[in-house]
């Protein structure tokens, strides 16, 4: 474990801290995707991420621009998605599985068009399955940056989340600005989407944002503590992932999600087997 | 004492974007302090009425006004229990944090503050669940969440209380104590409640609201199995609670209409 901190393989240094840094708003955008139960959308915006990045490399390719780069891509269009994801939510209810369904296909579908037209760029894996050992130092900076962003408005409107959350009838009659709340709650979660990409990549992130959370729910009756379990166990989950990786030569990806997967199935076992005995 | 009036529906229409109308041409008024039931079928517009004066719907034809104003701007003085069914039965939060709900406020700093915890405690404890609060709300009893519901409404100080269905759920023998609460709480603020079950229909309540596409309002003591027959359209179990049925006789008065 110490190797990971001390170590000569400063990849493997940079990797664990972001995966422990990430692993912040993956707990607490996790909790509130989990009980708002929000999952099919978080997907959605996931792969539309795809098309930003996409996008942010034929235009790189082709006119040039040093700014488009495929983290401001990515951000951009994941904000995107959740906007235009939570107006169907919010307006067009009676479709909105299939609304949600056809953005994350067309997403996914525009990136991998751009990226067929920019010659040289090959790495889509890195991006679709994720690979936290490519993360440098400057990684570090923006998931740190990213942390502030997501945590801020995650403390500071706290209760008017869970209002919204439990109960958003209840709470717009109190006054509370539900939608602002609702819009505010999808761009933290594109957010911590984009944060995932790095490390799982954009097929598996429904398994980052939702599994720790979900195991974290059987053992907990507060969201806060949920929130707080959730942290613990993500960073459980990506450093363990990211060490066994290492060492059995295994993409970090796949690792981390089927540790998360393991630990998720166990706790609905023991959760059984406790409530029988 | 003069009542004024604090609602007052006129020549409301509503229907959803289906076109198909929920209510038709309703005109209502009630008094502050006056309690009354709202019955009718599942799916004669019960809960429609409620948003209406909620301001959660919009009318498509007609006004209503709440306290003299828009419903939008009388919710500070709405208090409002939903049905606990409609509310995830598996999320994270414990009856205090639930009843804390009634205190939220628009804003970028959303903490309760220590007046907003005594309040949240007071409500707790007139609703008889203040050693329920660290509990989680999904461990509760139907009749405890609805007690706790209820002392989330009571926690913004409501002139006007409106209840979706709270005795739904509720073991009988704790429904006439039930009563009782709610007739305590009418003592200074009006009551409105919903419900399917006619059993409802207690003698500590002013008058019945029926609800099927259009409004009538009944005295209680006017109430009887045909105006409920010819309300839903066909025959429903119906308990006066007025009733003393070794006197009564009448058809579709007492027991089984």
């Amino acid at each position: 474990m110490l190797e990971l901190f001390f170590g000569s393989l400063p990849f493997l240094r940079y990797a664990f801290i972001v995966g422990l840094l990430a692993s912040v708003a993956f707990g607490i955008i996790g909790t509130f995707v989990v009980t708002r139960r929000i999952t099919s959308l978080a997907g959605a915006i996931a792969h539309c991420v795809l098309g930003g990045i996409g996008a942010a490399l034929f235009f790189r390719y082709e006119y040039g621009f040093k700014w488009s780069h495929p983290l401001s891509g990515a951000i951009i269009a994941a904000v995107i998605a959740a906007l235009v994801i939570g107006g169907v939510s919010i307006y067009a209810r009676q479709r909105e599985d299939t609304i949600i369904g056809a953005i994350w296909a067309v997403g996914m579908a525009v990136g991998l068009l751009f990226i067929a037209k920019t010659p040289g760029e090959v790495g889509l894996d890195k991006y679709l399955f994720g690979n936290i050992l490519y993360v440098s130092q400057e990684d570090i900076y923006i998931t740190l940056l990213l942390d502030v962003v997501i945590i801020l408005p995650a403390i500071l409107l706290f209760n008017n989340i869970l209002g919204v959350c439990f109960d958003s009838n209840f709470s717009e009659l109190r006054g509370v600005k539900v939608k602002f709340i609702y819009f505010t709650l999808l761009i933290m979660t594109a957010l911590t989407i984009v944060l995932m990409v790095n490390i799982v990549g954009i097929i598996m992130v429904i398994a980052m944002l939702t599994l720790p959370a979900a195991v974290a729910g059987q053992f907990t009756r507060r969201l806060w503590s949920m929130m707080v379990l959730s942290v613990i166990l993500s960073i459980l989950f990506t450093s363990s992932g990211l060490l066994l990786s290492y060492n059995i030569e295994m993409p970090s990806g796949p690792t981390i999600v089927v540790i998360a997967g393991v630990c998720y199935l166990a706790s609905i076992i023991y959760k059984k087997l406790k409530r029988a005995a | 004492m003069q009542k004024n009036n604090i609602i007052e529906i006129k020549d409301l229409d509503f229907s959803y974007e289906n076109n198909v109308p929920v209510l038709e041409n309703v005109n209502l008024s009630f008094r502050e302090l006056e309690s009354a039931c709202i019955v009718g079928p599942n799916g004669g517009g019960k809960s429609t009425l409620l948003y209406l004066l909620l301001g959660l719907l919009k009318p498509a034809r007609g006004s209503i006004r709440v306290f003299g104003k828009p419903p939008v701007e009388a919710r500070p003085d709405i208090g409002y229990m939903p049905q606990y069914i409609n509310l995830d039965q598996d999320f994270p939060i414990c009856v205090s944090e639930v009843v804390l709900m009634g205190r939220l406020r628009d804003g970028f700093w959303g903490a309760y503050s220590r007046k907003d915890r005594e309040v949240a405690m007071e409500a707790m404890t007139e609703m008889s669940v203040e050693h329920l609060a660290k509990r989680h709300f999904s461990e509760l009893s139907g009749g405890q969440r609805q007690r706790v519901l209820i002392a989330r409404a009571l926690t913004c100080n409501p002139k006007l209380l409106l209840l979706d269905e709270p005795t739904a759920n509720v073991d009988p023998g704790m429904q006439e104590q039930f009563y009782e609460t709610l007739y305590e709480l009418n003592q200074r603020m009006a009551i409105l409640t919903v419900s399917h079950d006619l059993g409802f229909v207690s003698d500590k309540i002013d008058s019945v609201i029926c609800v099927n596409r259009t409004v009538q309002v009944h005295p209680t003591n006017a109430l009887d199995g045909n105006v409920i027959t010819d309300m839903y359209g066909y025959d429903v179990n119906l308990i006066r609670h007025d009733y003393r049925c070794d006197h009564e006789h009448k058809p579709g008065g007492c027991g089984h209409a």
